[in-house]
């Protein structure tokens, strides 16, 4: 009846087979001193028994080097497990600098997955092989978590901030998409798939059924339309800081503070302005609460991300019918 | 010994109103009392886990609704771990044998003891009100900003239950750590005290110090739910990682608070019937503080997905291996107790060496956790589930059963069925780790917790699951039916049956009133079976 059941899910991305092996040595290391431990209780169970209970063991009362060892062998031994560990979470955590980027919004209960193209598409996700891809996403309501096992990926989705997973996909194929935070009635039907295909085919599909218009392009419309042209004007002459080739950068706060220019630190500039101010710049800007939604802040910051360090940002003609889903 | 011939005053038999008990000072009646409730608590809990585990035996949602399985999961949880890890040790073994391990007459504070379990009681009730009205459907952790503001359950009144009932723990452990430093018996020092004393006072540091968190805690979820103060949720400027940050500095501390107290009645068991002294004394007992210690610091390996730092992911997961450590002394210590021993299979003995198997698998599989690179992929899966179980119930309750195998005798002045016991001990072990065991290949290959739908390839694991816990809930309830039986058919156990050193086991069982007619003199350490008259084996 066992038989078909695997111990481990599929490998579909680069770094699934790092972490498989780590688990593999960990858990032969632990089996290791599991088995030890009940050998040598089994052993003196049968060797020491006594079935009468009035007789008394030996008068042994300790030994500190016997201690010393299994203080410190069990130390170093758990320090070998933290180092490898901490060596394939970073790789886990830290995507490459080039990634195929996409955006999702997890809501009760469905993920909403919005490629920089202009496709979007709910819970399934379409990515092709042999590329990086980082989907940022965050949360429009409660804690989700976006979980896909064949990748060994997870990480929360938070109302307020963007967290990002990272995965090259190795093997074609569909596989499972969790939300794997606890988010209410139906969490356990907030799933879907990825589905992993060849790039050109990827092309294909994301050429396919009329996506529609380039998340920057859309950007560029509601930067436009939102009047955030007016003060951040690209000589840098304006009310506000030029954005231009700001992005990934540090920058200095009013308060003589550091900040890195990134997706969360461009969300909370046009949500709370007056939060975190760039030092030379006023508190002049209003807020865009409410103005605007989840997908219009990622069209924003990736049109933000996409100007060119220097001239005029990349037109694109779109007619302002096409950006209204931006807007609340 | 023999010269009297009055029928003996107990404790128990002193005077028998209702009114006696329920104004009762005496530590071991109040330890009764607890019994009691935490019993019911047991029962309760154990019942919304059944309701959990007939629902997943199949993928599709079809026993309950999913709002229900929610609630199932949620008050499981919520019972399980307030109402019955937290004091099922300290509360019932501890409050019942500590003054008499100490040879003391009572603990510190007895009124402030019988209050402590006042306020238990009204924190359960308002708990199962916030249950009959509807129920609560947050999970037992209370993540916000669900709980803050989209679940429409009762969060409130059971906030407030917990709220409450955290002060009796807080009481609890003031009453113990006062009674320990101030009702030592003459030469009771603290190198002679026994383990599972140390284990209390370790317990005692982290209720103290801990349980106030989670109360501030809950006060802020309940300020944020009912008047829209933004601490939380995100909309009103606040931050629900904050949440998770002190909920985890009581909660993680708080395993701690679980775990302790049965390692404590495990060190007794196993130098009982090893008749041995234990193994490095002071290792174990320092390890307890250790663990105590080590403990305040290891809260957010349960964040290392909710976007915290690498940097900080990296100290946590650090600490988290090193409080692996004492554990693992313990474990090693009380092995070698073994070593050389006359071990007399006794039924406790039989218990605590399910302990030792489970806590083993438990503590392991904690370093699966605490590794970053792993934790990604086991996070908030079947695998946490599966770890904290054989911490929680093969640790914990495995503890607990063998404390009350212990000191049954000694609490009823009667013995339990051998047979029945040990058949038990053997139901208990196989059921759980049929249980629990294919919950860690179930994580691993991506299960996330808290479904109530699943897809079909996991159905076969999940059915080994409910399988095992039927016969899990098989071996409670035969444990619950023979302690019943003995109470009025079991034989009299006579004032020491396990032939124990402990001050508990000089005097009658049950014993007086007022514990010992005179003060005893304590010359020389706990567990000094070696010096016996007795032949070495």
């Amino acid at each position: 009846m066992l038989s078909g059941i695997p111990l481990f899910p599929e490998q579909a991305s680069t770094l699934a087979p790092a972490v498989d092996n780590l688990y593999f040595f960990v858990t032969a290391v632990t089996a290791f001193f599991a088995l030890l431990v009940v050998v040598f209780v089994v052993v003196f169970a049968i060797r020491y028994h006594d079935r009468t209970g009035d007789k008394v063991g030996a008068p042994i009362i300790g030994s500190i080097p016997l201690e010393l060892a299994w203080s410190i062998v069990p130390f170093f031994i758990s320090m070998a497990i933290f180092g490898w560990s901490t060596v394939v979470f970073f790789d886990l955590v830290r995507a490459p600098d080039e990634t195929l980027n996409i955006y999702s919004t997890g809501k009760q209960w469905m993920w909403r997955f919005q490629h920089i193209d202009g496709q979007s598409e709910i819970n399934q996700l379409h990515v092709p092989r042999g590329r990086p891809v980082k989907v940022i996403f965050t949360s429009e309501d409660v804690l989700h978590s976006l979980y896909i096992p064949a990748f060994r990926v997870k990480a929360d989705a938070i109302p307020g901030r963007y967290s990002s997973i990272w995965f090259t996909p190795t093997r074609l194929g569909e596989y499972h998409l969790f939300c794997a935070e606890y988010c209410g009635t139906k969490h356990s039907g907030m799933i879907g798939s990825v589905v992993v295909m060849e790039p050109n085919e990827y092309q294909a599909w994301l050429s396919g059924g009329g996506g529609g218009v380039s998340m920057s392009a859309r950007g560029e419309q509601l930067f436009q339309q939102l009047g955030c042209a007016g003060c951040h004007l690209n000589d840098g002459s304006g009310r506000g800081p030029a954005l231009a080739g700001r992005y990934r950068r540090q920058e200095t706060l009013a308060n003589g503070a550091t900040v890195l220019v990134d997706d969360t630190y461009i969300r909370e500039s046009i949500l709370l302005p007056q939060a975190r101010l760039v030092a030379g710049y006023g508190p002049v800007m209003p807020t865009f609460q409410g103005q605007i939604n989840e997908e219009g802040l990622m069209s924003l910051i990736e049109f933000i991300k996409s100007m060119p360090a220097a001239g005029e940002p990349a037109a694109a003609a779109v007619p302002p019918a096409a950006v209204q889903g931006g807007l609340r | 010994m023999t010269t009297t011939v009055l029928p003996h005053v107990t404790y128990l038999n002193v005077s028998t109103t209702l009114a006696s008990w329920l104004l009762t000072k005496d530590h071991k009646r109040i330890g009764i009392l607890y019994l009691i409730v935490v019993t019911i608590a047991f029962v309760i809990g154990s019942v919304f886990a059944t309701g959990v585990r007939i629902e997943l035996t199949t993928p599709e949602g079809d026993f309950v609704s999913a709002d229900t399985y929610n609630r199932l999961f949620t008050m499981h949880g919520v019972i399980m771990v307030f109402f019955v890890l937290v004091p099922i040790v300290p509360a019932v073994l501890g409050n019942f044998a500590m003054p008499l391990m100490i040879g003391a007459k009572d603990v510190a504070f007895p009124k402030l003891n019988l209050l402590s379990w006042y306020v238990f009681v009204i924190g359960f009730v308002f708990t199962l009100a916030a249950m009959v009205v509807g129920g609560v459907d947050t999970g037992w952790t209370f993540y916000t900003p669900y709980s803050s503001n989209a679940s429409n359950s009762n969060v409130l009144a059971m906030g407030l239950g917990l709220f409450i009932a955290g002060f009796s723990s807080i009481l609890t452990g003031l009453n113990f750590m006062v009674t320990i430093h101030r009702m030592r018996a003459p030469g009771m020092t603290w190198f002679r005290l026994p383990l599972f004393v140390w284990a209390l006072y370790a317990t005692a540091l982290v209720q103290i110090l801990a349980t106030p968190v989670i109360a501030i805690t809950l006060l802020m979820l309940v300020v944020e739910r009912a008047f829209g103060f933004g601490i939380f949720d995100p909309r009103l400027g606040g931050d629900p990682v904050l949440f998770q940050h002190l909920f985890w500095f009581y909660s993680h501390p708080a395993v701690y608070i679980m775990i302790l107290p049965p390692m404590g009645a495990i060190s007794e068991v196993i130098t009982c019937f090893s008749r041995k002294n234990m193994f490095g004394y002071s290792f174990v007992a320092f390890s307890s503080l250790a663990i105590a210690a080590f403990g305040f610091l290891v809260w957010a390996h349960h964040l290392f997905v909710a976007g915290i730092s690498p940097y900080s992911a990296m100290v946590f997961s650090f600490l988290s291996f090193a409080v692996a450590i004492p554990s693992a002394v313990k474990t090693f210590n009380w092995t070698a107790t073994l070593y050389r021993g006359a071990i007399w299979w006794q039924v406790p003995m039989m218990f605590a060496c399910g302990f030792l198997g489970l806590f083993l698998v438990g503590g392991l599989t904690g370093l699966f956790l605490a590794s970053l690179g792993l934790n990604i992929h086991l996070h908030d899966t079947y695998f946490v589930v599966a770890h904290f179980h054989y911490i929680m119930v093969g640790g914990a309750i495995m503890g607990y059963m063998a404390g009350l195998h212990y000191w049954w005798p000694k609490i009823t002045g009667r013995m339990y069925s051998r047979g029945l016991a040990t058949f038990a001990a053997v139901l208990v072990f196989v059921g759980f780790n049929l249980t629990f065991f294919p919950q860690f290949i179930l994580g691993y290959l991506g299960m996330p917790r808290r479904y109530h739908v699943y897809p079909e390839e996991f159905q076969v694991l999940n059915v080994l699951s409910s399988a095992g816990a039927s016969i899990l809930a098989v071996g409670y309830f035969l444990t619950f039916a023979y302690f019943m039986y003995s109470l009025w058919k079991g034989e009299e156990a006579g004032a020491n049956p396990w032939l124990a050193t402990g001050l508990e086991w000089t005097l009658e069982s049950p014993p007086p009133p007022d514990n010992f007619a005179e003060t005893p003199v304590v010359s020389e350490g706990a567990y000094q079976y070696s010096k016996r008259e007795i032949k070495v084996a």
